[in-house]
């Protein structure tokens, strides 16, 4: 009796185990990026464009005859948005698939509950995510492709001083993106002498904000409104802001920085601005633009070969990949204290993004000046500033 | 002042039709079969999703709404003829999970079928708003109101003037009784499942215009839906539409007057208070619990 | 009588611990080690669920709002307090206990669905609070967790210590403590099922009414087990916070809340150990199907739904069943 009981419980064991083994990856010939992406769930809009971007550009580079003549292997995994499950693939990457560099983490939290981990295991992680946290203060191990939250909170507060717009209206999201953008603003705000007169915010899965934005439009004084947040929300908001009526001066944040967000908001988008990578406006750059040529091949092939449009969170992963390819070559091996030290010390990488200055204090590398500012103009984005 | 609260009711009414449309699923398979069918939000996203994607493919819009609401139909059948008649001896609860699990399974179709982007539907009628004491009414929301109105009758209708109504409520209440008087139970159930999964379509079709729609709309407006049904008291379809436009007007106004961060805990405080006093919810059948 | 009582009671709990003894024979990198340990912190707080839906029959669909504010109250205590960890887990139980006690009186007396929607709502305001209070829980992009420690002694998963003069790896020592806590869990679990208490519960489960006429206060005990769950909870969601090091609301939301409850109804109901193989299996999966990328989410409903409609019972009971009735056979063949 305890005989077989034993002899079943060793079987289910095993079973159990050979599960386990499947998961690890084979012997480690090429160089291996990991990449631990939020493809479906509420931010697959970030993960998505991110994924197809890594898939295809790995691919080309391969064609091309890989890095220090060895083929790139992408590994990834999708956290579905939830930064617990972000940890476990992080885990998973460095400790049973041993990457040799991590590029991912489609949202801050995502990025943060991975950071503690990846910094203990000592592997260069390049984040895709946004928040000013990430890289400030500086992690060892921790760099990141997109411009911080603050930066965009700069950018768009001092094109309203330019423009003499002193006392605003902000609504948010609840969402970790909205969350931090209002912060910063409240911040950068207080810094630039502004005031923040009404402050409201909406979860990502509402379906009308008309009750927030009348809640401003009764505000006396606000002279002009900025919505920080992503993924349909902020379109609701935009179409809400039309219907209401409102005409004052409309901002959006670079979370929305997207062909698709001029769908769904369609006319109710006329004359909002927001601060975006110039990937949006490729043709108006100027031809001494270094970013031009750049910023008209990725779309040019990212939308040949996916048939869809081209969003600026897949430059994100473009910059991240590339960053991390240049980093190995210059650092001549994939010993992770040598790629480290290479990110660190890359500079004028010009990438969709912006151009990218590394240091030891900054593991971003871009100024607010790569965020341009767009006007939504006849239905189509009009570089501005 | 007046301008400001009209607004606020407005904003409410127009939430609140979405979740009492969404009630009026629940309701009807709840009485059928007690059970809480939580891919009810997935009949709705079948049906703006369809929809959409037709008319993307040049199916004028019609067809496509026709189209769409069939496929829903089909769908609900599918749902309880594969899923829930297998598990016969199933409690409530098994139940439960196996209609979360065929809404992840249909999710995850729609994922790979339609893609992850959110998608725009026009107004029904005019994108013009309606101006009524100075607070502006999207047009869609009368849209909304009305077939909420005409799908209530409908529904009263059916249950009291129809055969097969008066079936799934004599399913509803004794299930072997209904048995022993010739009424096929398990067809019952069946249409009980077609006919909250038209519902759901419908509802997923006139609201998409407002909401926009996409593969995963379905989770947060179920959600919502269920939230409605309970506090109108589940199985009664006059409480579905009372406890959607309750549920929406309190989120609205909450959000208006006290805190745009705490509205969804205000709502979800406004239910604990309800099922506190009426543990039933507002329309809620008394029901004797057999020993 | 006694001892053969005894015996079955301690027999599942021998074999629950010969297995995690074995286990790491084939855990091949510390990832594995890692997702174990997830998975023992994760059974403990279904084994504490367990309590209220399996023997009292009470659905709780916002469970995951105690796991969420026993994690917070670790986190902050510990964080930015710098309050020692065993305490923290100690006032975060005590505060929790409070908490489903006294929103457990009223929403107790609401029955089926309605008690579902209770508690439900109470997760979502859990969750909403957590969400919003930035200043407190750093808003929904989380915060960090420091190092579970026991007298100024670090448990980090990536330290290193000598057990018994034996070398081995912080993820290790997780490993040996939450199996030492999943063990203490279930042995808990057992002996509340069989004291009076247990059978009360029972009776509860079986039918209310029936059980208030023969005198059993049924409210007293139903608060009770609901309480105690909430403090399993609690615990093993401030455990949960210092072994990732990092938390979200996440930990507190409704899908959390449904994947408890999922495990439970898909291990078996009512059934202990049963339940500890519904949060193994629903926490290995996601790994597992990683592999199948687009179609992830398609195999893991589809799973979840072919598993309960063709084992409504739930995963343990089922298979249980199986084997005793192919061994009820064999010896009847061979006699």
């Amino acid at each position: 009796m305890f005989k077989t009981m034993m002899r079943r419980a060793g079987k289910c064991a095993a079973v159990a185990a050979a599960g386990l083994m499947m998961m690890s990856a084979q012997a480690a010939e090429p160089i291996k990026i990991g990449s631990f992406l939020s493809v479906t769930g509420p931010a697959s809009f970030l993960g998505d464009p991110e994924l197809k971007t890594l898939e295809m550009y790995v691919e080309k580079i391969n064609e091309e005859g890989g890095v220090l003549g060895r083929q790139l292997e992408l590994i990834h995994y999708d956290d579905v948005g939830n930064a617990s499950s972000a940890r476990n693939f992080a885990s998973r990457l460095v400790r049973s698939d041993r990457v040799d560099i991590i590029v991912g983490g489609s949202t801050t939290g995502a990025t943060m509950a991975a950071v503690p981990l990846i910094e203990q295991a000592q592997v260069p992680f390049i984040s895709l995510a946004g928040a000013v946290v990430i890289t400030t203060p500086v992690k060892k191990w921790v760099f990141k492709t997109p411009q911080s939250d603050r930066m965009a909170a700069e950018r768009i507060l001092s094109d309203m001083k330019d423009r003499g717009i002193t006392k605003i209206g902000l609504i948010s999201g609840t969402d970790g993106f909205g969350s931090s953008g209002r912060t910063q603003t409240l911040e950068v705000a207080e810094k630039m002498g502004m005031e923040v007169l009404a402050d409201v915010t909406y979860s990502g899965s509402d379906t009308d904000m008309t009750a927030q934005l009348t809640n401003i439009r009764n505000t006396n004084g606000v002279e002009a409104v900025l919505n920080f947040g992503f993924g349909q929300g902020p379109a609701i908001v935009t179409r809400n802001y039309a219907q209401l009526g409102m005409n004052l001066p409309f901002y959006q944040s670079h979370g929305v920085a997207s062909d698709g967000f001029l769908e769904l908001a369609g006319s109710s988008a006329e004359g909002l601005r927001l601060p975006a990578s110039p990937l949006l406006v490729p043709d108006s750059l100027p031809e001494d633009d270094p970013q031009k040529a750049v910023v008209q091949n990725y779309k040019s092939e990212y939308e040949a070969r996916w048939d869809s449009k081209v969003s600026t969170f897949g430059a994100y992963a473009y910059d991240g990949l590339m960053l991390a390819v240049r980093a190995i070559e210059e650092a001549g091996s994939t010993d992770p204290e040598a790629v480290r030290e290479a990110l660190e010390n890359i500079k004028g990488y010009v990438g969709v993004t912006g151009e990218f200055n590394m240091s030891p204090d900054d593991h971003n590398g871009l100024d607010p000046d790569s965020f341009r500012i767009l006007e939504v103009q006849n239905g189509e984005w009009k570089l501005i500033d | 002042m007046l301008a400001e609260f009209l607004q606020y009711l407005f904003t409410g009414i127009t939430i609140g039709a979405t979740y009492a449309l969404i009630a009026l699923g629940f309701t009807l398979i709840y009485n059928a079969s007690h059970v809480i069918n939580f891919a009810q939000g997935e009949f709705l996203m079948i049906g703006g999703m369809a929809t959409v994607s037709l008319t993307a493919m040049g199916v004028p819009m019609v067809f496509a709404v026709v189209l769409a609401i069939i496929l829903a139909g089909v769908l609900g059948i599918a749902l309880q003829r594969l899923a829930i008649a297998p598990a016969k001896q199933a409690d409530v609860v098994t139940l439960i999970i196996i209609t979360i699990g065929a809404s992840i399974f249909i999710r995850g179709i729609a994922q790979v079928v339609w893609g992850k982007e959110y998608h725009v539907m026009q107004n029904f009628s005019t994108d013009q708003p309606i101006q009524v004491f100075g607070a502006v009414l999207n047009s869609q929301s009368l849209w909304v109101l009305g077939i909420g109105a005409v799908m209530v009758v409908a529904l009263v209708l059916f249950f009291t003037k129809t055969l097969i109504g008066k079936a799934i409520l004599a399913t509803s209440m004794n299930k072997e009784a209904a048995r022993l008087v010739g009424i096929r139970t398990q067809m019952v159930l069946m249409l009980a499942f077609m006919v909250s999964a038209l519902l759901g379509s419908v509802a997923g079709i006139v609201v998409a215009p407002i909401t926009f729609t996409s593969y995963d709309i379905g989770i947060i407006l179920g959600l919502k839906g269920f939230v409605a049904a309970a506090i109108g008291g589940l199985g009664s379809g006059v409480g579905a539409v009372v406890g959607g436009l309750a549920l929406g007007i309190v989120e609205a106004m909450a959000a208006g007057y006290i805190s745009s961060d705490y509205k969804d805990a205000v709502a979800f405080s406004m239910i604990l208070l309800v099922l506190f006093f009426m543990p039933r919810g507002l329309f809620g059948a008394k029901v004797v619990e057999r020993v | 009588m006694l001892n053969r009582f005894m015996q079955s009671r301690l027999r599942g709990l021998m074999i629950l611990a010969l297995i995690l003894i074995i286990l790491p024979a084939f855990l091949g990198n510390p990832f594995h080690y890692e997702l174990v340990t997830q998975m023992a912190i994760i059974a403990a707080t279904v084994v504490g669920l367990n309590l209220l839906v399996g023997f009292a029959g009470q659905i709780s669909l916002g469970h995951a709002g105690f796991f969420g504010l026993g994690a917070y109250f670790s986190g902050i205590a510990t964080g930015t307090y710098g309050w020692p960890s065993v305490p923290a887990l100690l006032v975060g139980a005590i505060l929790v206990a409070l908490i489903a006690w006294i929103v457990g009186r009223p929403i107790l007396r609401l029955k089926g669905h309605y008690l579902s929607m209770a508690t439900l709502a109470v997760g979502f305001i859990i969750a909403i609070i957590l969400n919003n209070e930035r200043a407190l829980t750093g808003g929904p992009d989380g915060m960090p967790v420091p190092a579970f420690e026991v007298f100024g002694w670090e448990l980090s998963a990536f330290g290193r210590y000598s057990l018994f003069g034996l070398e081995i790896e912080g993820f290790q020592a997780w490993y040996i403590f939450a199996s030492v806590v999943l063990l203490v869990a279930v042995w808990f679990a057992l002996n509340l099922i069989e004291s009076p208490i247990g059978r009360a519960l029972r009776s509860v489960h079986g039918s209310e009414v029936a059980a208030s006429v023969v005198g059993v206060n049924t409210a007293k005990y139903k608060s009770l087990v609901f309480v105690i769950s909430a403090i399993y909870a609690s615990l093993m969601g401030g455990l949960y916070a210092h072994f990732q090091g990092f938390i979200t609301p996440a930990v507190a939301s409704f899908e959390f809340s449904i994947l408890f409850i999922t495990m439970v109804v898909l291990g078996g109901m009512g059934s202990t150990f049963g339940v500890i193989l519904g949060a193994v299996v629903l926490k290995l999966l996601p790994q597992v199907l990683a592999d199948f990328q687009e179609l992830e989410t398609v195999m893991f409903g589809l799973i979840l739904m072919l598993t309960m409609i063709f084992m409504p019972k739930g995963l343990l009971p089922t298979l249980t069943a199986i084997v005793s009735k192919r061994m009820r056979k064999k010896a009847g063949g061979e006699a």
